[in-house]
């Protein structure tokens, strides 16, 4: 991809002066017939080999182990009946099974997961269409990186500038959206007095799935083919109407799989949510009332190192069907991201 | 509706490299102009700049004038979208926006200035313009299907027809048959013979006989070598440029001896 | 000369949406003017586009000060030598040593689980993969790419409490949960850099009569090595802040533990949650020596420290990839 083009004899003899490198090539035909009925391999290249095919089966071991520990391990809950999980679980008291206690977790995950993308994805969408299309050349590939540096801030991190700096700092304007727009539904409520709510947390989960979404979209977006762009602008077309034209129609997939990617990020995201969330188990729309939802990662991480037997398998459940959830987003982005592939390729 | 080009003492960049240098020459108005010349003269590059198409690739700039009708194009208070809006140009490859239908793609410039066109003269329009290009017999029944469906040469005359449909003043083409069979050059040619009673025409072509068979006037490029600037060798009528030019150079280039 | 009727060949219908343009007005005028509205929309779009690319900037400046503003308060070198062993209430003690100790044992371990998979892996996807079972290696490191990490710490413990017994607490568990974090990464990456290796040159040494495998060491990973390098080093970046898996597999402790085989152990980002988690502590007015805030500032300092080490990595990884990456000409 990348300016390889030299095949820099840095393997073979560093050394060597440049009248052998020179030499080489004729060298190299010679020899081209004899490896051409190669027999097959002996000694230490079939170890290697199989070395190399057994790590890559390790992965798919691994993989399924994932699956069938956490099934064994969710198993005494799945099969236990709903009165003997409420009794022996101290954190599931006051619902009366578990799909009871899995529904409002599962709410609250994809709740939190849908702010934060609908809050990232304008603003991605912008900032990869700043590198691509309006900064100057040389600035873009820095101004990349910079966004890239927003990922490797650990969650932890946003956690607690969550919950110590951005909660109080957003409180006012959450206040205030309460008072003017309160009979929108989702602003309705008694708007919690020390911002930890599920919209902080949306804005915190946006912040960190805003590197993935810019980086997958710019790319798509570098990708559309200058010939339509130069007959955008050869249209008479603004810059503006020449993305509208031809840049947003071509990436648009591109910017859906991405979307999804980010909202896998932010399905599983724990501590930004444990930090910041102040929790609830309702089915509550309220985004700026304290106590209303919880997600399932910050659940597990909260209720987890406390939990006995039975706890900690109700919360593997919960676990399990996180993983399901991610999949699927996952999978359907990678489905759309192969479907471009082949629809690019066809061009 | 079709204008006069005049060029004076234009030099053109990519960064530090002088890719053209000192061309100074006149464009006829409803006629037909043929830049010819080997590869890499800079004839595609001098092309662009007569619709500011030149500047948006990064690092490129233009020294001197272009004015068209005594208006230079390259005055700060001209606008470089207004420009291409008035002088049209068409691509080497054919290039209609895969997302569009047919229609949509004749409309794509005269939606850009007029967003409430009525469904009726949008009707016009499209059918005028591709007309214009001889392409509504063709496409009539699928208006609203995707151009991407078409044969190469059909898109390419959708492209001009996308071109003249916002009726501009000039209309640049840049090897407009080099990615087209036999046949579907030939449609292309006689299009541009009818099209120049409306339109000032200058078409970049690699193929001499295409140069001789539609231009009125041809104008010969040159590399002076490796590193150095293209160069305008000499402008004339067509006729005289294939029989008695005054350069040398363009003698050997039109009697294949280089290039 | 702009207003004579242009004699058309074409259709008859004088459509009036031509009149786009007015032939009144002359060429000059023409070229100088695009329609306000567009020329303001554009402008507009360019305005907004700009902005959010600083929008986005806020959040990552606010970051950076406030963990560097508070964090460097606290940040010393007792903080680093000390662990948290007998520290109480709001005395103005404690460090983060036994969490530096936790997170530099847990990360090794793991990357030196992750590594030889993910290369390996990454090698045979290179060199040998074809057929059914590259095309699944390769669909499901994309799968293991989007594991939540706390799933992948239920799954680390799931695994010990079946071979172990329930209740178990140890590095090691967290090792193995980073580990599955870690291995797309790296074989991702790996992948990447072992196809930038010119195939001429794997072709150059096998004509020399080299084996197979000895090509694959010699000469392609050889020639790839900085680029395996930086990529480790980023995916060691990216597992050091993971929390979540960490607080249910390794749990949390006070007193410095360097056995990865036994016991609690704090790590880095563990200590930041902790810390923020206890909250202010309930001083008496007349207590002097008592710090209502001390969790907060050794929350912010072990926060910079973590941030320090992440940023420290990638800093690295990139000189790595500048200072030994193969010469090319270019």
């Amino acid at each position: 991809m990348t300016a390889t083009t030299s095949p820099a004899p840095a393997g073979t003899d560093p050394g060597g002066p440049p009248e052998s490198a020179g030499s080489r090539p004729p060298r190299r035909s010679l020899r081209g017939p004899r490896r051409a009925g190669r027999p097959v391999e002996r000694g230490a290249s079939r170890v290697f080999r199989w070395t190399a095919t057994g790590a890559g089966a390790l992965i798919l071991v691994v993989l399924a182990a994932v699956a069938v520990f956490l099934v064994v391990k969710a198993m005494p809950a799945l099969t236990a009946s709903s009165g003997e999980l409420v009794d022996s679980v101290s954190f599931m008291r006051n619902s009366s099974s578990l799909a009871d206690y899995v529904g409002p977790l599962v709410f609250g995950t994809v709740l939190a997961a849908v702010l934060a993308l609908v809050l990232a994805v304008p603003v991605a969408i912008a900032i990869a269409l700043f590198i691509s299309h309006y900064a100057p050349r040389r600035l873009a590939s820095g101004l990349g990186y910079v966004v890239d540096l927003l990922a490797a801030v650990p969650s932890v991190v946003y956690g607690l500038w969550g919950a110590m700096v951005l909660a109080p700092l957003v409180q006012p304007l959450w206040s205030w959206l309460g008072s003017t727009l309160g009979w929108i539904p989702l602003f309705g409520g008694t708007v919690s007095p020390t911002g930890r709510v599920i919209l902080t947390v949306g804005v915190v989960l946006a912040v960190m799935i805003l590197p993935i979404i810019t980086a997958v979209s710019r790319e798509v977006f570098l990708q559309t083919p200058r010939l339509y762009e130069e007959a955008a602008l050869a249209l008479g077309a603004t810059r503006w109407e020449m993305i509208r034209m031809t840049v947003l129609p071509f990436g648009r997939s591109g910017v859906v799989s991405a979307a999804m990617l980010g909202l896998g990020r932010a399905l599983g995201e724990t501590m930004a949510v444990l930090m910041i969330l102040s929790q609830g188990f309702l089915y509550s729309f309220l985004l700026l009332a304290a106590g209303q939802q919880q997600t399932i990662a910050a659940n597990i991480a909260a209720q987890f190192p406390e939990a006995s037997d039975m706890g900690m398998s109700v919360l593997i459940a919960t676990g399990l069907a996180l993983f399901v959830i991610t999949l699927v987003v996952n999978m359907s982005a990678r489905a759309i991201v192969a479907r471009r592939k082949d629809f690019s390729g066809a061009n | 509706m079709a204008q006069r080009i005049d060029v004076k003492d234009l030099n053109i960049y990519y960064g530090d490299f002088r890719a053209v240098a000192d061309v100074e020459m006149s464009v006829e108005p409803r006629s037909v102009t043929a830049f010819i010349g080997p590869s890499g003269c800079g004839k595609s590059t001098f092309l662009r700049t007569l619709n500011r198409m030149h500047e948006v690739i990064p690092g490129a700039r233009v020294e001197g004038r272009v004015e068209i009708d005594g208006v230079d194009l390259y005055a700060p208070d001209v606008d470089p979208v207004a420009v291409r809006r008035q002088i049209g140009m068409v691509f080497q490859r054919p290039n209609p926006f895969p997302t569009m239908s047919i229609a949509d793609n004749v409309l794509a410039g005269v939606r850009l200035n007029n967003r409430r066109i009525s469904k009726g003269d949008a009707q016009d329009l499209v059918e005028q313009s591709l007309r214009g290009a001889n392409l509504w017999n063709e496409v009539k029944d699928r208006l609203d299907r995707p151009g991407s469906g078409l044969s190469g040469g059909q898109q390419q005359r959708l492209c001009i027809a996308r071109a003249i449909a916002v009726k501009p003043q000039v209309l640049l083409m840049d090897e407009p048959c080099s990615a087209l069979d036999p046949i579907s050059t030939l449609a292309i040619e006689d299009l541009i013979s009818e099209l120049k009673a409306d339109y000032t025409i200058v078409i970049v072509t690699h193929n001499m006989q295409q140069a001789a068979r539609v231009s009125d006037r041809t104008a010969f490029f040159n590399l002076a070598g490796q590193g150095q600037p293209g160069k305008l060798v000499e402008v004339d009528d067509t006729s005289v440029i294939f029989s008695a030019p005054r350069e040398q150079a363009t003698e050997d280039y039109i009697s294949g001896r280089f290039g | 000369m702009a207003a004579t009727p242009r004699p058309t060949a074409v259709s008859p219908t004088s459509p009036s949406s031509s009149a786009v343009i007015d032939p009144a007005k002359d060429l000059a005028t023409l070229l100088r003017q695009v329609d306000p509205r567009r020329r303001r929309t554009d402008r507009v779009m360019r305005g907004v586009i700009t902005g959010a690319f600083a929008l986005a900037m806020l959040p990552l400046l606010s970051v950076a000060w406030t963990v560097v503003s508070h964090g460097v308060e606290r940040f010393d070198l007792y903080f680093l030598s000390h662990s948290m062993r007998g520290v109480y209430g709001g005395i103005d003690a404690g460090g983060i040593y036994h969490a530096i100790v936790g997170t530099v044992e847990i990360t090794l371990f793991a990357t030196l689980i992750s590594v030889p998979i993910g290369l390996l892996t990454a090698i045979y996807l290179v060199e040998y993969g074809r057929g059914p079972l590259a095309r699944a290696v390769t669909f499901f490191v994309d799968v293991m790419t989007g594991i939540p990490s706390i799933v992948a710490g239920l799954f680390a413990y799931a695994l010990f409490a079946v071979i172990l017994g329930p209740g178990i607490r140890m590095g090691v568990v967290g090792s193995v949960a980073l580990s599955v974090l870690m291995i797309p990464v790296v074989v991702r990456s790996s992948e990447e850099m072992l196809r930038l290796v010119p195939n001429e040159l794997r072709e150059a040494a096998l004509a020399l009569g080299v084996p197979r495998w000895l090509v694959v060491i010699k000469v392609v990973l050889r020639t790839a090595v900085a680029g395996i390098v930086t990529g480790v080093m980023i995916a060691v970046a990216r597992v050091i802040g993971e929390t979540a898996p960490l607080l249910i597999t390794v749990g949390v402790a006070d007193s410095i533990n360097f056995n990865l085989f036994e016991g609690r152990m704090m790590t880095l980002p563990v200590y930041v949650y902790r810390q923020f988690q206890q909250g202010l502590i309930p001083c008496s007015a007349d207590d002097a020596s008592c710090i209502a805030t001390i969790t907060y500032d050794r929350a912010w300092a072990a926060a910079l420290t973590l941030i320090l080490l992440v940023m420290l990595l990638n800093l690295v990884a990139r000189l790595v990839t500048r200072f030994f990456a193969p010469k090319t000409i270019s």
